[in-house]
């Protein structure tokens, strides 16, 4: 079952935020970041070839304008790979554990797991932290369903 | 609790059987090790189980049946795998359940001791969890859990749950030795059915590595022996020793190779780890070494490179030369003492007048007259503190080790506040002289520095862990992550787990080779207050010597 949902972020960029509801006991929550825009990427190439043109009329040697290139691809590969984050989610799985998945722009994925045993209680911590950058309304959202899933879970274990 | 399974993926495919693995309570999980496959004879399949849990100490033990049926009208022998819940008992029973060519299974718990009441938990109480079983033989979780004794029987899985998964897998290797191609009399299915992994080399190293290391460890002894005999213990040759970074290097490298060849196996993985990356340091090492040489040998590169040695060290006392000039003349506009001027300057300049032939001593002036510059500079401000002391009427009191009131008479006073003005009016000249050459000191000893970090570095990399996490990433695990797969209403939920490797940083630092251990032991502090006060700078003391 799945339900998506538009917020925005902290920069008043969109997010979509997706619920999918596997069972009552696994959910999963995906937040996807707005897109690399093509007007930023145009804007900074050519602000960096502006400068090194600059500098080339000053100095008059070519090297300046094949640094500019392969600095710009450069930094473009590291940015898709390393910064830029295609979308976040997070997997709870009743007594299995908590999964956090970042999905860079470049395909690259991150992945943490947490064990149930490890988990005490889920909280808000500042969204400074995680990269998306949601607002407080996705956050509780998401915040609201984990806890039912724990609370669940507690209860179940209890239980002999 | 929800109940898992893992199961894995090679038996996907396999024939309808029993299932076999091992029961963890505590986290609600089987782990399912192998299929029995039909015919089978129980008798013979408990005396099979019997043997693998003596052997290798793990429960292992029939958690029930696997059905992977051909077309919906096999009933008869879903009949029968139920019957089987009475010859193998085991609490509770699991029936997994895969109709060939379908993606959903179905799966069914059922406790014995509980009686099955009608609103009875359904298929959201359990989880398939799918692992490749080779992966998870041969990879290594880091940090690695402790677990408790292996005396007892079945060591009890406090540790993580996931920590068990991947204990039991690695501990069961006795189960996956046979494969569909042995006479045994019962026929399982597991990652090594198809054909026991093996390789020629492997096997014909591990025979020849006894005696190679055997006589290895002997020849290093008897190296190690002579180098520590008595003769190198006389002080010229015990001295240049300690000196020579090449005999600190060899040293080091002497250690490692008798820590290779030693004849005692590794007990656990990390030292496994070590001695492979030290073995791949050493060759890394031998290879770079070689390459040089052939590279220098070739095209008489050599003698080229001592053509051009002449020249430069003429330059670099020539250089020096023009420097003492300018610091005899008015360096930087100051207006300096001229016979105390004169006379530093052609002290310098007579020494780098003895010095110019000689090749192999490049550096040697500089350090020379940073240790002469130095010293004065250090004399002149002793001097400087006590006669300031004087002047305020004080004294250093060395017994009590503080400063002390003191009354001294008229003519100590009025020498003293004369030789105090005197110093105090050469001291610009004296300091500038340190100055220039205390900088040209630091920067040979960051020249220094920098060699020995490269030093250090290409000791300490374990070559071998990161090759390892390149090429094989799934042998250093930093955790797992899962993956829901396809799912469907009402059937159980299935999950792929597979192993996240270690990221690079923490491979270098879990397992990065103990270096020489010859770093700078001052702290910034320490080198600002040593500078000021004139003491001389050794930053690279090795260890064991005696601080100056």
């Amino acid at each position: 079952m799945e339900v998506e949902q538009s917020f925005s972020d902290i920069c008043g960029g969109r997010l979509a935020l997706q619920r999918r509801y596997y069972s009552p006991s696994c959910r999963e929550f995906c937040v996807s970041c707005p897109r690399l825009s093509l007007r930023s990427l145009t804007a900074v190439t050519c602000t960096v070839w502006l400068a090194a043109y600059g500098l080339f009329t000053l100095c008059e040697n070519s090297m300046i304008l094949s640094a500019a290139i392969f600095i710009t691809l450069l930094g473009l590969l590291g940015y898709l790979h390393f910064v830029k984050i295609d979308q976040e989610t997070l997997l709870i799985i009743d007594s299995l554990g908590i999964q956090m998945t970042s999905s860079y722009a470049s395909g690259k994925e991150s992945t943490t797991f947490i064990e149930m045993g490890k988990v005490k209680d889920l909280v808000i911590n500042e969204a400074i932290y995680m990269s998306a950058k949601p607002r407080l309304d996705c956050l509780i959202e998401v915040y609201r369903s984990c806890q039912e899933i724990l609370a669940h879970q507690k209860a179940t274990s209890a239980s002999p | 609790m929800v109940l898992k399974a893992f199961f894995p993926t090679c038996c996907a495919s396999a024939d309808s059987g029993l299932l076999v693995g091992r029961w963890v309570p505590e986290q609600s999980s089987a782990v399912v090790l192998a299929v029995v496959h039909f015919p089978f004879i129980p008798i013979q399949v408990k005396e099979l189980l019997a043997q693998v849990q003596q052997a290798s100490r793990v429960g292992v033990a029939v958690l029930g049946t696997w059905c992977h049926r051909r077309q919906e009208s096999e009933e008869s022998l879903g009949h029968f795998l139920e019957g089987l819940s009475a010859i193998f008992s085991h609490e509770p029973w699991l029936q997994l359940c895969r109709e060939r060519g379908s993606k959903f299974w179905s799966f069914k718990a059922t406790h014995r001791q509980v009686p099955a009441s009608p609103g009875a938990p359904g298929q959201d109480q359990v989880m398939l969890i799918f692992y490749d079983q080779r992966k998870v033989l041969l990879s290594q979780l880091h940090p690695p859990a402790a677990l408790p004794d292996h005396q007892a029987g079945d060591a009890t899985a406090s540790a993580g749950g996931l920590a068990a998964v991947f204990d039991t897998v690695a501990r069961s290797e006795v189960l996956f030795r046979s494969d569909q191609f042995d006479e045994g009399p019962v026929r399982l299915s597991h990652w090594q059915s198809e054909g026991v992994e093996a390789s020629i080399l492997v096997e014909l190293a591990k025979q020849a590595s006894g005696p190679i290391c055997l006589l290895l460890a002997c020849l290093l002894s008897l190296i190690s022996a002579a180098s520590t005999s008595r003769v190198f213990k006389l002080w010229p040759l015990s001295f240049i020793w300690s000196k020579l970074s090449t005999c600190e290097q060899l040293r080091h490298r002497l250690g490692q190779l008798t820590l290779i060849f030693s004849t005692q196996k590794a007990e656990n993985p990390a030292q496994l780890m070590r001695k492979a990356n030290m073995l791949v340091s050493v060759f890394l090492d031998v290879a770079l070494g070689l390459a040089l040489l052939s590279w220098l040998h070739g095209k008489d590169r050599i003698g080229q490179l001592a053509d051009a040695l002449v020249p430069v060290a003429d330059h670099v006392a020539e250089e020096l030369q023009h420097l003492l000039q300018w610091l005899m003349g008015a360096p930087a506009g100051l207006k300096m003492n001229r016979a105390l001027d004169q006379v530093l300057g052609r002290f310098f300049l007579y020494h780098i007048h003895l010095w110019i032939n000689i090749i192999a001593l490049l550096t040697f002036h500089i350090y020379c007259f940073y240790v002469y510059g130095a010293r004065l500079y250090c004399m002149k401000i002793c001097g400087l503190s006590s006669l300031w002391r004087l002047f305020r009427g004080k004294k250093w009191n060395v017994l009590r080790q503080r400063v002390d009131s003191c009354s001294y008479d008229l003519d100590q006073l009025f020498i003293g506040t004369l030789l105090f003005t005197i110093l105090v009016f050469l001291l610009p000249t004296t300091a500038l002289y340190y100055l220039v050459f205390t900088l040209l000191r630091l920067l040979v000893v960051t020249v220094q520095g920098l060699i020995h970090l490269l030093v250090d570095l290409v000791n300490s990399l374990p070559l071998y862990s990161l090759g390892l996490r390149l090429c094989r990433p799934y042998r250093l695990a930093a955790g797992v992550k899962f993956r829901v797969l396809e799912h469907e209403a009402g059937r159980p939920l299935r999950l792929l787990m597979q192993i996240n490797p270690l990221p690079y940083s923490r491979v270098v630092h879990t397992y990065r080779l103990p270096s020489c251990g010859c770093h700078p032991k001052h702290s910034w502090g320490s080198l600002c207050r040593k500078l000021f006060f004139g003491e001389l700078i050794y930053p690279w003391r090795q260890r064991g010597d005696k601080q100056d």
